[in-house]
């Protein structure tokens, strides 16, 4: 017999207790939703400014810049008819349909309405959204661009695709979960027009809003905690992204993807790579970056680029922690001839004998920050899958690598990639069979 | 000449054949572009080194377009060129197209037939006649006579491993394969029993491919039986 059953009136006074705590904290969550909304009306529209025409041609910038349609879309669907499955780690949501469709769209939703979705995470009916849909960084858009938004969606032609109820494993597919879930992790963005800080230039404070908005850069380049909150002051640390083996560079790491020029920066988001004109910088945007650049950023108005490369400036205080090898590991990695044979037969042709690649087609190896990550990821995949950058107005006819997973196995992408990154200058760790396995798995599996 | 004095030479030939296969000089060409995909399909487009990686070089441009499509949006599957495809534009999709439809590159021997000579005959049978009672259009009605395609999106049947085929119209039966609808091969290939596949398949990897290789320019007029053919993917 234990203490506690020994005592009945003990036993019942913590049950009551753990309930009546369970019941209050779950009604503040609630509570701090619902007053999160107060105002959600009283936030003027800026849809009045303009004529309808200038509002739908600005939404539909801003819709391509933010890239909603990538998500709202199943490959060969309808545009924005929604369908695509969003991974997360508690299971997949699909997009909802969202063009103007009043049965399985948002033909009826108001300017409000949209406003709720986007600034505070709530459907119409007023049940909580998934943060796959990334309202965490649209709750930073303003009430005019979500107007504007709201306009352009509303121009496009109906779809009758009906959405599907999401994957989401017991009890993250509950409103409660979502409550708890938001009381830890979202903050709606004060719906007060922000002070303009002097010490801060407009435009990069345009690239802030932009950023942190809806180019929703964070969802991606953000770490997140176990229960896939986005964890405070880590937004642009570098993750791997839920489902897949692709890791978002940090941006605030010049040894990873943190902005070293103002042009190259540019060069990425508009071009998706910054070798063409310059011959010392090999930045190619790869795997899902590929698709921001090809059906977001290249869209960028040249001002909006600049504003966003001012900002991505400013994220770069951190101290470059470049993957350092210890020298055993150099050395084993040194000491493997089959490593040096497989990359003189399979990558010098195009990326050079010593690693320096060939100006504006094939990256070089040598100094290479995507190749020398201490997360190999990236490197990994590039070898095993192959792939081409993005093909943009600004590089139309991209160069493509072919992929090698039919002709090198785990141990032989280990050995050259371990050779890659200890070359030429190169000082980054060995990569491990093991680690290609997994990551081979995980892509193969996605 | 002494034994070392040759073998200097030799070295010295050696070094340079090597150098000069090493440094294939780089040029700004679609061949140095599509090294992607040559990479599985063979140098040129040909085929890949184990018979499965279809031909590219010679198909029509729209053909092999409309694939390209297919796999991005999802109607074909291979894991490999969907992520490869992904971050291509369409108007790069038609260049890599017209690129290996313009290559006109001699075709290998066929493997000569392994089946049943009766096998075979119904295998010809089917391809040129058709089955009326399965209806069942001959191949060569959109084919062409050649059976090598026909502008601008039919392709050649002949010049394939017997394995891809198999594998092709394996697909349309099961829905991993589609083109865009209406989906005239996904019927015909419901239609065919696995004896059918098995003929047909043999028959066609079989044929030497005839010389020119080129589609035709237009297809041969139809019989009754294929009148109600609508191809979505070749209207």
């Amino acid at each position: 017999m234990t203490a506690i059953s020994a005592n009945p009136w003990t036993s019942r006074a913590l049950r009551t207790t753990v309930l009546v705590l369970a019941v209050a904290l779950l009604w503040a969550f609630w509570g701090a939703d619902a007053w999160h909304e107060r105002d959600v009306s009283a936030v003027p529209t800026g849809a009045a400014a303009i004529t309808p025409q200038a509002l739908v041609q600005e939404g539909a910038y801003l819709a391509r810049i933010g890239n909603c349609a990538v998500c709202h879309t199943t490959p060969g669907g309808e545009p924005f008819a929604g369908g695509r499955e969003i991974d997360t780690p508690f299971g997949a949501v699909p997009s909802s349909n969202i063009t103007p469709d009043p049965e399985h769209g948002i033909g009826q939703w108001s300017a409000d309405d949209f406003w709720r979705a986007m600034h505070f995470g709530k459907s119409r009916d007023g049940h909580r959204l998934s943060p796959a849909f990334p309202y965490t960084s649209y709750t930073h858009v303003s009430r005019a661009d979500s107007d504007a938004l709201l306009a352009y969606l509303q121009s496009l032609p109906p779809s009758r695709r009906a959405n599907e109820p999401s994957k989401l494993t017991w009890p993250f597919n509950t409103q409660a979960a979502l409550a708890v879930w938001r009381a830890l992790y979202f903050w709606p963005a004060s719906n007060a027009p922000k002070e303009s800080s002097a010490s801060v230039p407009p435009d990069t404070q345009r690239g802030a809003y932009l950023v942190q908005g809806l180019g929703h850069c964070a969802e991606c380049h953000g770490a997140r905690s176990p229960l896939g909150g986005l964890r405070s002051g880590k937004e642009f640390a570098g993750a791997v992204l839920p489902g897949t083996p692709w890791h978002a560079p940090s941006l605030r790491n010049t040894a990873e993807a943190g902005a070293t020029s103002v042009e190259d920066s540019m060069r990425l988001l508009q071009t998706g790579t910054t070798a063409l004109q310059s011959a010392s910088s090999q930045g190619v945007a790869q795997g899902p970056m590929a698709e921001v650049v090809l059906h977001g950023s290249q869209y960028l108005r040249e001002n909006d680029a600049r504003s966003i490369a001012l900002y991505l400036q400013t994220l770069v205080p951190a101290a470059p922690a470049q993957s350092q090898a210890s020298a055993t590991d150099l050395a084993a990695a040194k000491a493997d001839p089959r490593a040096a044979k497989l990359y003189e037969g399979h990558c010098a042709a195009c990326h050079g004998k010593e690693g320096q690649g060939q100006p504006g087609a094939y990256p070089a190896l040598a100094g290479n920050r995507a190749v020398l990550m201490a997360r190999p990821n990236n490197a990994v995949l590039s070898v095993q899958f192959g792939g081409f950058a993005p093909a943009t107005a600004g590089n139309p006819r991209p160069y493509g690598m072919p992929p090698f997973l039919l002709t090198l196995n785990d141990a032989d992408v280990a050995a050259v990639l371990s050779h890659v990154r200890s070359s030429w200058g190169n000082h980054a760790a060995a990569v491990t069979e093991l680690e290609v396995q997994q990551i081979r798995r995980l892509q193969a599996a996605h | 000449m002494h034994y070392a004095t040759m073998k200097k030479i030799a070295g010295l030939v050696l070094w340079a054949a090597s150098l000069a296969a090493s440094a294939a000089a780089f040029e700004d060409s679609m061949a140095q572009r599509t090294l992607a995909c040559t990479g599985c399909h063979g140098p040129q487009g040909k085929s890949g080194p184990d018979g499965y990686y279809p031909r590219l070089a010679g198909k029509p441009a729209g053909y092999l377009y409309n694939q390209l499509r297919n796999i991005q949006d999802g109607r074909r599957h291979y894991a490999l060129m969907e992520g490869l495809l992904a971050p291509l534009s369409d108007a790069y999709l038609h260049e890599i197209a017209d690129y290996f439809s313009a290559l006109d590159i001699a075709y290998p021997p066929p493997n000569p037939a392994v089946a049943d000579p009766k096998v075979i005959a119904r295998g010809q049978t089917l391809a040129r006649q058709g089955d009326a009672a399965l209806q069942l259009p001959a191949c060569t009605q959109c084919h062409g006579n050649a059976l090598m395609g026909v502008q601008p999106s039919t392709p050649a049947l002949l010049g394939l491993p017997r394995d891809y085929l198999n594998a092709q119209l394996g697909g349309w039966q099961t829905g991993q394969r589609k083109a865009q609808a209406p989906d005239c091969m996904a019927d015909i290939a419901r239609r065919l029993s696995d004896a059918d596949v098995h003929a047909v398949t043999s028959w066609l990897a079989s044929q030497t491919v005839p010389q020119p290789s080129k589609a035709a320019a237009v297809r041969p007029a139809l019989a009754a039986v294929s009148k109600a053919i609508v191809c979505g993917s070749a209207p």
